[in-house]
């Protein structure tokens, strides 16, 4: 059975439909990306399966368990890491405290562990201390631990998000546009983490992507969604040639 | 220009190099002073009695003794501090060393003892001294209570009078109708010997009471942000407000009196230490910080694994926890309450503490109330124009620090205690 798998999910926003009849199977250790035009409900998908949105129909699995409907931070803590298209990170916190939340599902010590500081919370957050550290220094952005995230430039902004992602330990990871408005060098990096994560951890990833050139570079197979429909699934080399992805895109400046 | 450019940096390096251990003998040394010369050197100053507030409140309202209020504070806490901090920093740089190698609790207690004792022997000098310090202490608890849901969650909660409210009438009904005879509920039903030993227990249960309450805006809050929720947590203050004046068992509008005198300085210090030192402990953990990461950007939160609905109910109920017990504090310092007290003009005064002293900060909520309740105290003499000057005072703050004076910025006991030593000194 796949690691992550959606079945005839459908979504109404009042009465228009959203996503139709969207279905997905992502096995272990797959590079899988979702491509399609401005407003086709790419991120709509996004949010349906991470719990932000309940689907009208359908279903999600996350290895093997069904996770439609339950809470956003359950499904996260089942081990669905995301990130956001335009940075979601907490304005007022360091690097180091944003991937350290991202434990928080794992604390143990119990409220009044918190209100006392008992010897097992001093452990603890060691503990977390030290994992995010190394996660850090695996995206090779420790040296900014103690900075203020508002204060990084946004490339490093999109490393800190990546690092909270991996931080709450997930079995697959959804990337939404993590390189919109990123310089060429940004962009070289980013797939260079990708590939790091993927190779490293072994995680499955999910991508949306405008950037048809980071598509082609990473992703094993592509499905293109046009108003909430699948429309072409397939290798990246096929998916490009395909009638209908030429009809979307046309108009666009989709050779990037 | 240069001149002051020279005193503003003198004052900064001595200020740098000055452990909390040389301040708070400095002012211990001020107190003891006060206490064996103060009397006579008024009497010499010409001035009429000791003055109370530092002799802002005498100056105000005599002018012309201002000359003599200033040369008694500066004789009385300017010269020791001064003498003190300049001539002990080394030796006492040293001491706070040895205490903080023998042991960081240790010396965390010694430190604090050394402010008890400051604190009493100043207050020792009039009963208004002691009424105006166990206030202070009191909006301490009630503005840093405040702060974990309007500073380190961002929601804006109006309902602390509320639950004030809830734990001034729980405690006071708990430890009137156990040990007090009284007209309202009779005869104690235990012997009064024990009550003070059970003060505790009321006070508790009143900051119980009051974290229920706390619980009714908690659920809103799930769905609501921003001003819809500062109505709901309005409306919540006001049925509070007007089911007490409503129930006549425990007094009605008339309000509710004969508590037992049992708030003393001491125990209103230890509680109010207590309160600062467990929600230190908690907003600086990982899951005290989930607060932040609600306030920053709930989505991403919840991605984190935060579960927020618990983390919102924790917030709402621990705050409300500890305004129920300082309410009960405050009812058992007063000796009297009534439903009045809990009304908008509370509510405005804790919230201008909260903003004045700073959002997200432990350091803000003890300067905000200590400040705004001195000021208000020693403004007292102006009368109308005092609801001028503080109202004033918190606009230029908040257009030259919206945030307050001292925001987001971490309380480290171990910092707070540790000895100073001058950038490139020689110690």
């Amino acid at each position: 059975m796949s690691l992550l798998r959606v079945e005839h999910m459908t979504h109404y926003f009042g009465g228009l439909q959203a996503v139709s009849d969207y279905a997905l199977e992502l096995e272990p250790g797959q590079i899988k990306g979702l491509i399609g035009p401005n407003g086709a409900g790419k991120t709509t998908i996004f949010n349906l399966i991470t719990g932000i949105h309940t689907p009208s129909e359908g279903h999600v699995y996350l290895d093997g368990q069904e996770i439609t409907g339950l809470r956003p931070h359950r499904i996260a803590a089942q081990g669905l890491g995301r990130t956001f298209q335009n940075l979601a990170l907490w304005r007022h916190m360091t690097v180091l405290e944003h991937v350290k939340m991202a434990h928080y599902s794992r604390i143990d010590y119990g409220l009044v562990g918190a209100f006392l500081g008992s010897r097992r919370r001093r452990v603890q957050e060691q503990e977390f201390t030290e994992r995010s550290r190394e996660l850090l220094r695996m995206l090779d952005i420790e040296s900014h631990a103690e900075q203020l995230v508002v204060n990084l430039p946004y490339g490093v902004q999109r490393r800190v998000e990546m690092a909270r992602a991996l931080a709450t330990d997930p079995k697959v990871l959804l990337l939404d546009e993590p390189t919109v408005g990123m310089t060429a060098e940004e962009l070289r990096q980013m797939i260079e983490v990708i590939h790091l994560v993927h190779q490293r951890l072994g995680l499955a990833v999910f991508i949306i992507e405008h950037r048809l050139r980071f598509v082609m570079e990473l992703c094993q197979e592509v499905q293109t969604l046009v108003f909430g429909r699948v429309v072409a699934q397939g290798e990246p080399e096929e998916i490009l040639n395909h009638p209908k992805v030429i009809e979307a895109y046309l108009g666009e400046d989709w050779e990037d | 220009m240069a001149i002051i450019k020279r005193i503003t940096s003198s004052l900064a390096a001595w200020v740098a190099a000055t452990p909390l251990l040389a301040w708070l003998l400095g002012a211990l040394a001020a107190v003891l002073l006060e206490h064996g010369v103060g009397r006579p050197l008024a009497d010499l100053l010409g001035l009429p009695k000791v003055p109370v507030l530092f002799g802002m409140v005498l100056a105000l309202k005599s002018p012309g003794l201002i000359l003599s209020a200033v040369a008694y504070g500066t004789i009385i806490y300017i010269v020791p501090i001064v003498l003190i901090t300049r001539l002990g920093a080394g030796v006492l740089n040293q001491a706070a060393a040895g205490l903080l190698r023998l042991n960081l609790s240790a010396s965390v207690v010694i430190h604090l003892c050394l402010l008890y004792a400051v604190l009493h022997l100043w207050s020792d000098i009039s009963d208004y001294r002691v009424l105006t310090l166990k206030l202070t202490l009191i909006a301490v608890m009630l503005t840093l209570s405040l702060n974990v849901i309007n500073g380190y969650m961002g929601e804006f909660s109006c309902s602390h009078p509320g639950f004030m409210a809830l734990g001034a009438y729980v405690t006071s009904v708990f430890t009137v109708a156990f040990f007090v005879k009284d007209k309202l509920f009779g005869p104690p039903l235990l012997p009064p010997e024990l009550g003070p030993y059970f003060f505790p227990v009321a006070l508790v249960l009143g900051g119980l009471a009051a974290a229920l309450g706390a619980l009714l805006v908690a659920i809103p809050s799930f769905r609501t942000r921003g001003d819809y929720l500062a109505i709901i947590s309005l409306a919540f203050m006001f049925i509070v407000k007007s089911a007490i004046e409503n129930l006549e068992v425990v007094g009605g509008a008339r309000g509710l009196r004969s508590q037992p005198d049992w708030a003393n300085l001491p125990f209103v210090f230890l509680v109010t230490v207590l309160c600062v030192w467990v929600i230190n402990n908690f907003v600086n953990s990982t899951m005290g910080k989930a607060l932040n990461a609600v306030r920053d950007n709930e989505m991403a939160a919840e991605a984190m694994t935060v579960d927020t609905r618990r983390t919102k109910i924790v917030a709402f109920m621990f705050a409300g926890f500890w305004a129920g017990v300082a309410g009960g504090l405050f009812a058992h310092v007063l000796r009297y309450v009534n439903p009045a007290t809990f009304g908008i003009q509370r509510l405005a005064e804790v919230l201008a503490m909260v903003y004045f002293g700073g959002l997200n900060s432990v350091y803000g909520s003890i300067v905000g109330a200590v400040s705004i309740n001195l000021l208000g105290e020693a403004l007292r003499p102006l009368e109308l124009f005092k609801w001028i000057i503080i109202p004033l005072l918190l606009i230029l703050v908040m257009i030259y620090r919206p945030t307050g004076l001292v925001s987001f910025k971490e309380f480290n006991v171990r910092r707070l205690v540790s000895p100073k030593t001058p950038p490139g000194g020689d110690r």
